[in-house]
C-alpha cells in the first residue's frame, strides 16, 4: 500500500498539518495559504506538492489561478485506519472531562 | 465539527501522538492524572497502586468483556506538576511489549488546556499491534463505542 504510506508522510509535518487545518474551511491558492505562515512561498509550495501528490488536495483551476482544496477521499482513508484507535482515547477523554468538570462544580 | 482527540502515527514509525484539547483549566486536567480515586472513575479500572512521583510506579487492574482481569503497571520517570509526566507502561502477560509515554500538558487560555500524548513503542511492530488493538476488540468494543458517539452527535 504505497499510497498509505505516503499519507502518513505527508501528515507527519506539521506545517502539512497546518495547511489541512487551513483548507478545511475553504480551497485557497498558493499565494493565500503562504500568507499564514513564516515559510517561504517556495517551501508551502514543496508541502502543497507533496500534500497533492499523495491525494490529500487536489488543485483546481479557477481561472487564471489554481486554488487547493481538501480531498476527502484521501483524508478519509487515513480515517478508517485509525479511527478505532481514536475513538477509544476520545471516549475515555470524554469521560475525563465530564467528570473533573463535575469534580470542579463540587463545593 | 472538528475532533477533539487526534492521533499522529506516521506509517513506518515506532511511536505516535495523541493531542486532545480540554474544557478544563490546567491543574484540574492534571488532577485526573494525579488523583488515583479520579483515575480509577474516567479510565474504568482499579488502581492497585499509583505514586505520582519522580522516581514513583503505579499499578491498574482492568476486566476484559470476557470477564479476565487485565494488569498493566510502569515506573514514573518524571513527574511535573501541571507541565509533564514522564513513565513506561506495560501490559502483565500480554505480548505488547513496554512503552514508554510523554505527557506534555499545557494551559491554552480561556479555562481550556491541552494534552500532548507521545508513545514510543519498542518497535514498528508493536506500534502497529497497539493501533489495531482497538480493532479487534470488536462489536463489544470499539464499534459500540463509535455507533454511541455517532448517536449522540446526531441528537
Amino acid at each position: 500500500m504505497k499510497t498509505r504510506r505516503d499519507v502518513f508522510q505527508a501528515l507527519a509535518d506539521p506545517t502539512r498539518r497546518a495547511i489541512i487545518a487551513l483548507l478545511a474551511a475553504s480551497s485557497m491558492t498558493p499565494t493565500a495559504i503562504a500568507e499564514n505562515f513564516d515559510s517561504s512561498r517556495q517551501t508551502i509550495s514543496k508541502h502543497l506538492q507533496i500534500l497533492a501528490e499523495c491525494a490529500l488536495l487536489s488543485p483546481e483551476q479557477k481561472g487564471r489561478e489554481i486554488h487547493y482544496r481538501l480531498n476527502p477521499e484521501g483524508m478519509k482513508e487515513v480515517a478508517d485506519f485509525i479511527e478505532p484507535f481514536r475513538v477509544f482515547w476520545d471516549d475515555r477523554f470524554n469521560k475525563l472531562e465530564s467528570l473533573m468538570k463535575k469534580h470542579q462544580s463540587k463545593p | 465539527m472538528e475532533q477533539k482527540t487526534k492521533v499522529y502515527a506516521e506509517e513506518g514509525k515506532q511511536d505516535l501522538f495523541i493531542t486532545r484539547e480540554f474544557d478544563l483549566p490546567l491543574p484540574l486536567l492534571f488532577k485526573a492524572y494525579e488523583d488515583a480515586d479520579l483515575v480509577e472513575q474516567w479510565m474504568g479500572t482499579k488502581v492497585l497502586q499509583l505514586e505520582s512521583k519522580t522516581q514513583g510506579s503505579y499499578r491498574f487492574e482492568t476486566t476484559d468483556p470476557k470477564g479476565n482481569a487485565l494488569t498493566f503497571r510502569g515506573v514514573i520517570h518524571e513527574f511535573i506538576p501541571n507541565k509533564r509526566i514522564v513513565r513506561t507502561f506495560e501490559m502483565e502477560k500480554m505480548p505488547f511489549g513496554v512503552q514508554l509515554e510523554l505527557y506534555a500538558f499545557e494551559e491554552v487560555g480561556g479555562g481550556k488546556s491541552k494534552l500532548e500524548q507521545h508513545v514510543i513503542y519498542q518497535s514498528v511492530a508493536h506500534r502497529d499491534e497497539n493501533l489495531k488493538w482497538p480493532f479487534k476488540q470488536g462489536l463489544n468494543g470499539a464499534h459500540n463505542r463509535i455507533q454511541k458517539i455517532l448517536s449522540n452527535e446526531t441528537k
